[in-house]
């Protein structure tokens, strides 16, 4: 009912949602059915890289509930993507079991190699499914609480914000390089076998995590536009636009950033957990500040504070990076540099932006 | 023991999880008749006072105009009524009970005070009706916003007031698009949706036409006796048109009060402030 | 004067006293049959024995002596180049010239050149030999005329000490006019004394060591067993005010390391206090305009590879006015756009970032560059035994000091500061007055990335140049002008420098990794607490 009348509300949306379905049916059957030599077969290769744009999207999604809702330029945002992955990658690690190069049942290769004998307590818990899944929402959830019930609380706003969350996940890079934190180290954690007992090299798999990635990509913009068009949304906007203004009718500013904020983490950890099984690795290079920085342009150039914007744009430029990294490896940075400086001076509401405008002179 | 008060604190569930208790109004008591004591108010920036043992009192219903040349206080004393600025020292009570040095800017605005500022601030991305339903009282905590929906009455409330301040044609255009004079009068509607006991506000005739005056005072004066109203103001024939009681403010301190034309006739006054 | 010589106690010659019963000798016997002689030319024929007691005498006696010939013979027995023909016993001293040898006689003669070493042997020496002629060397050389050579000598001697060298070293003492080489033959002295003195000459020494920094006068200490109860708190007193001494300087040296990085940290963080602090405006590209800079210095020392040493203070202005004009550009052709708008300018100026980095690629190739230390900044600044302060970080401290200076300077007392200052407190109102202020937008902005520049040229010589230098210090600085305050030029200073020292002190403690991971969180947990930083900027203005 409520979401039949969202959607009707949301006519975006509505095709994001439609174009979903389709892709969702017509990959699977163009991957799984058609068969390998006919003209119309899609690789597993482009399924996977179709379900990494996924997860991509979502990520872009949740920087865009924030940034464009509510005005928190967040330069961490890709620490949670990170977290969520770790967590994920930690569950596909113990998986291996005895297949590790070393054979050890319970411990990793890497701990093994750095002659750990036990298992740190952080890693119990983690051969079990669920609870992987739990700490996929649960510890980019608590750190984007903390993080935020401290910065929103002490009216840390504006640029000051962005580069606290910049050292934030600069830190947290710093600290899985470090062999000693048990997450691998420099390498990140790779090598996986399977998931839920399925192979990970197999057609199946990859589809169904494909498929995940685009009911988590739908379910995450259905709840990010109920948030954003219920009276929550339009506190959102009031703060982003005036802050104090809004303090001043009543509204408890840090609480409602606080737990948008830490939704959006969620998302993000959720993101990344569905990015680490089908790329095959997870590592510290994930927390690096330049990555979330650059998922920001994924949002800026769809047009932020749109949501579906943010997904076309990320969707893009990932299509982009990967064409230019393989055709001209060296024109991707100038590439990416230039559509920074140019979507923020001549294309500030991005693509959807650009549709709107030559819609209202018409 | 501090350890006990420290974890009492950190674990106060209306600050953790101020979802999940109920909404606990803060009770106005205005037994005594007297809505806002202001008592040896100080506050100073940088050594320059800008509040200087500042008392004053205002009985509930009544409407006082607040006058004073520039740099007198009047903006500060507004801050710190509203919580944006911690005086030095000195009391600010709201009614008998509430102590409005320990809230913070949405408590005070809860407790019924609201604010209209000198620049007009609306919210510029969001609808006129968008705009009255923020401001209505209710709950704001974050889960009663996620579910909230309009409701018949709320509905009626909302195009009551958007009737009042003229805006009921404009009520889905986007309030950036409104004219200057609009934006004042939709802040007044938002004040209104507030429905709070003490309205401050400050200049609501700067850069108004002579009706839209006309209209405001109006306004104010049938607001006066449901609510308390301090207007700001430096239009001194606005402050004629609506004033019963006024009280000069002069270097942080109350210099003279009364009605406009005992201030008026008042040598102190005529010197800082009506003389020039 | 060789009896004096075996008759003083030593603890190696019980030792050879046991060695010497073993083998049938006495130390008499051998003590006669030198003394018999009583002649240079005795002991220099003692060399070609097989014994090596009586080859140490012998050289003992030699080295006493000294005549001309000692020390060369002694040098070249050391390095196995002295050699005795089997009929004469004759000493020769060996060279290889082209696959033929040469003996020259110790004394007057002809060389012989021969084909193979048919006819000589080499005078053979052992580890305790070995060691006793470098002493004797050493003792031999606290006469040179040179006091430098004098201090190597007694540097020598306390990494080796011999008792037998307290005679020579009390009477070196008296003649000796430097100060330094006093004070560490006092040592020397001293750590003599500890072994063999008396009572109340040990208890002197321990105090002359007290004084001391030099590690082997600490081990002179602690390898000492005192007799006396009374020594051995001495001595233990001694060993603890050293150590106190030892852990104070340590200190200083973390200090100063800290010192070094924090003038690093400021300096990068000053031209971003300007763009940001005083402008407003978020220059991600700061660092790549830092990066700037250090290939600056790079190209001008490709320009002039024969004069290193100048070359740095060419590349000074020059690393100054190429940062300054990107930085002009940058601001022209981008940031003039989004004033008032920080994160857009944050987005955008991170696009100049990645642009300027892949045109450094494209350029100098993806490798990293080095630049050559100049002479003048290797080295370091040996203030005592313990503390070295190593030139080049002393050098960028004062550079970073003088760069600040300078900058306060123009901010003060130029007109270009006073508009500076106008514009970015009330933009329409210096307008109003007649400043240009779009012309001093471009010149602050140009300033700052100038200066970030001079940081450029800091860092080539700390760290290798390359693509990557900026991104890795941009953090950093953001950092320093956020704790420091924004708008404040002394709180960067301020920051900059307590937060070198704060790395530096949490290092030895946690390593340099996790104290770096706990100077950010200190850093996001101080901004939650005071989001103005150590020294916000007051006033009603302010507040908003």
């Amino acid at each position: 009912m409520l979401l039949m009348k969202m959607i009707r509300s949301d006519k975006p949306g509505a095709w994001l949602l439609a174009i979903l379905l389709v892709v969702s049916i017509v990959v699977p059957v163009l991957n799984l059915l058609v068969p390998e030599n006919s003209a119309f077969h899609l690789s597993t290769y482009t399924v996977t890289l179709l379900g990494k744009y996924l997860t991509y999207a979502l990520l872009a999604l949740a920087a865009d509930l924030v940034w464009g809702y509510l005005g928190i330029l967040t330069l961490g945002h890709a620490a949670f993507f990170a977290l969520g992955g770790y967590a994920m990658g930690m569950y596909l690690m113990r998986q291996i079991g005895e297949r590790g190069v070393y054979g050890d049942p319970v411990l990793p290769d890497f701990m093994v190699f750095l002659n750990w004998q036990e298992l740190p307590w952080f890693w119990y818990g983690f051969d079990q499914f669920w609870f992987a899944a739990l700490m996929v929402i649960v510890v980019p959830g608590i750190l984007a609480y903390v993080f935020g019930y401290l910065a929103f609380r002490s009216r840390v706003t504006g640029v000051y914000l962005s580069i606290i969350t910049q050292a934030m996940t600069y830190a947290l890079m710093l600290a899985f390089f470090r062999n000693e934190m048990g997450f691998g180290g420099n390498n990140g954690l790779t090598d996986f076998k399977d998931i839920l007992g399925f192979d990970l090299r197999a057609d199946s798999t990859r589809i169904a995590l494909f498929l995940a990635s685009a009911a988590a990509l739908a379910i995450g913009y259905v709840l990010s536009r109920i948030i954003v068009s219920s009276r929550l949304g339009l506190a959102s906007v009031a703060i982003r636009d005036a802050e104090s203004r809004s303090r001043f009718i009543g509204y408890r500013v840090e609480n409602i950033k606080l737990w948008v904020f830490v939704f959006s983490a969620v998302m993000a950890g959720v993101a990344g957990a569905l990015y680490v099984p089908q790329v095959g690795i997870i590592n510290p290079g994930e927390f690096s500040p330049l990555n979330s920085i650059e998922l920001l342009i994924w949002v800026a150039i769809g047009g932020r504070g749109t949501l579906y914007g943010a997904i076309i744009g990320a969707m893009l430029v990932n299509y982009s990076k990967t064409y230019f990294t393989a055709a001209l490896p060296e024109v991707w940075l100038y590439a990416l540099g230039a559509l920074f400086i140019l979507v923020t001076l001549y294309l500030p509401k991005g693509i959807v932006g650009l549709r709107n405008m030559r819609k209202e002179k018409a | 023991m501090k350890a006990m008060q420290i974890l009492r604190e950190f674990s106060r569930r209306d600050r953790v999880f101020d979802f999940l208790v109920k909404a606990m109004p803060p009770e106005l008591d205005v037994s005594h008749n007297i809505i806002l004591y202001l008592e040896g108010l100080n506050k100073s920036f940088d050594g320059f006072k800008a509040i200087n043992d500042l008392n004053l009192y205002i009985e509930t219903g009544e409407l006082r105009c607040i006058i004073g040349p520039n740099g007198a206080g009047k903006s500060t004393m507004m801050d710190i009524i509203t919580g944006k600025t911690r005086p030095d020292t000195g009391q600010a009570w709201f009614g008998q009970r509430l102590n409005l040095l320990e809230m913070d800017e949405p408590e005070i605005a809860e407790a019924g005070i609201g604010r209209k500022f000198q620049k007009p601030t609306v919210f510029e991305n969001l609808t006129v009706s968008q705009n009255l339903e923020l401001a209505m009282s209710q709950d704001k905590r974050v889960w009663p916003l996620l579910v909230a929906r309009l409701n018949a009455e709320q509905r009626e409330l909302i195009d009551e007031v958007l009737t009042i301040i003229g805006l009921n044609a404009l009520a889905v255009d986007l309030a950036g698009k409104l004219s200057h004079g609009q934006k004042q009068w939709l802040e007044i509607g938002m004040l209104l949706m507030q429905k709070p006991a003490l309205l401050l506000v400050d200049e609501p005739v700067a850069g108004m036409t002579h009706q839209e005056m006309e209209r405001t005072a109006e306004l104010l004066t049938s607001l006066a006796g449901k609510h308390t109203v301090i207007v700001v103001e430096h239009d001194m024939d606005f402050v004629r048109s609506i004033a019963r009681k006024v009280t000069v403010l002069h270097q942080g301190s109350v210099l003279a009060e009364g009605s406009m034309a005992e201030v008026q006739s008042d040598p102190r006054v005529i010197e800082v402030y009506l003389g020039e | 004067m060789l009896v004096f010589l075996i008759t003083t106690p030593m603890k190696k010659s019980i030792f050879l006293l046991f060695l010497f019963f073993f083998m049938g000798y006495s130390l008499q016997a051998v003590a006669s049959e030198v003394s018999e002689n009583d002649s240079l030319q005795a002991a220099w024929k003692v060399l070609s024995d097989k014994n090596y007691n009586k080859k140490a005498k012998a050289i003992e006696f030699i080295a006493q002596q000294n005549p001309p010939e000692a020390v060369p013979a002694i040098k070249a027995m050391l390095e196995g180049q002295l050699y005795y023909s089997r009929r004469g016993k004759e000493l020769y001293f060996l060279r290889e010239i082209e696959g033929n040898y040469e003996f020259t006689p110790l004394f007057d003669g002809e060389p012989i050149i021969q084909k193979k070493k048919r006819g000589f042997k080499k005078v053979k020496i052992n580890n305790r030999l070995r060691s006793l002629i470098r002493q004797l060397l050493a003792v031999i050389r606290l006469d040179n005329e040179d006091a430098n050579i004098r201090l190597a000598a007694v540097q020598d001697l306390l990494k080796n000490p011999g008792i037998e060298a307290a005679g020579r070293v009390k009477n070196a003492i008296e003649k000796e006019t430097d100060d330094r080489v006093i004070t560490s033959m006092q040592t020397l002295l001293a750590v003599i004394q500890l072994e063999s003195g008396d009572e109340t000459e040990q208890l002197s020494a321990i105090e002359t060591l007290s004084q001391s920094l030099n590690s082997s006068a600490m081990n002179a200490l602690s390898d000492y067993q005192p007799p006396t109860e009374a020594l051995k708190n001495a001595a233990q007193s001694a060993i603890k005010k050293i150590n106190d001494k030892r852990d104070l300087y340590a200190k200083a040296e973390t200090v100063f390391f800290g010192l070094s990085l924090g003038s690093v940290l400021a300096l990068s963080a000053i031209g971003l206090a300007i763009t940001f602090g005083v402008m407003g405006v978020i220059n991600m590209a700061h660092g790549e305009l830092m990066m700037i800079g250090a290939y600056t210095t790079y190209v001008v020392q490709l320009l002039m590879p024969n004069n290193i040493g100048a070359s740095i203070l060419v590349a000074i202005p020059a690393a100054f006015i190429v940062a300054g004009l990107v930085g002009i550009a940058i601001e022209r052709s981008v940031i003039r756009h989004l004033y008032g708008r920080p994160l857009e300018t944050l987005l955008a100026t991170f696009g100049v970032s990645l642009v300027l980095q892949q045109t450094v690629r494209t350029i100098f190739s993806p490798l990293n560059r080095s630049v050559e230390t100049p002479q003048w900044m290797s080295g370091a600044w040996q203030i005592n035994e313990v503390l070295a302060l190593t030139w080049n970080r002393l050098y960028i401290i004062l550079f970073c000091l003088a760069v600040f200076a300078a900058l306060i300077m123009v901010m003060k007392k130029t007109t270009l500061g006073l508009q500076v200052r106008a514009v970015s407190q009330n933009r329409t109102m210096a307008r109003a007055m007649g400043v240009r202020s779009t012309w001093v937008d471009a010149l602050t902005f140009g300033l700052g990335s100038g200066i970030a520049g001079l940081a450029g040229v800091a860092l080539s010589l700390l760290t290798n140049v390359g693509p990557n230098l900026g991104q890795a210090y941009i953090i950093d600085s953001f950092m320093v002008v956020v704790f420091g305050g924004v708008g404040n030029l002394w709180g960067t200073l301020v920051a900059g420098m307590s937060l070198g020292v704060i790395n530096k002190l949490l290092e030895p403690w946690a390593g340099a990794v996790l104290a770096k991971i706990l100077v950010l969180i200190f850093i996001i947990l101080f901004i939650q607490k005071r989001p103005k930083g150590l020294f916000p900027q007051r006033g009603r203005a302010a507040e908003d």
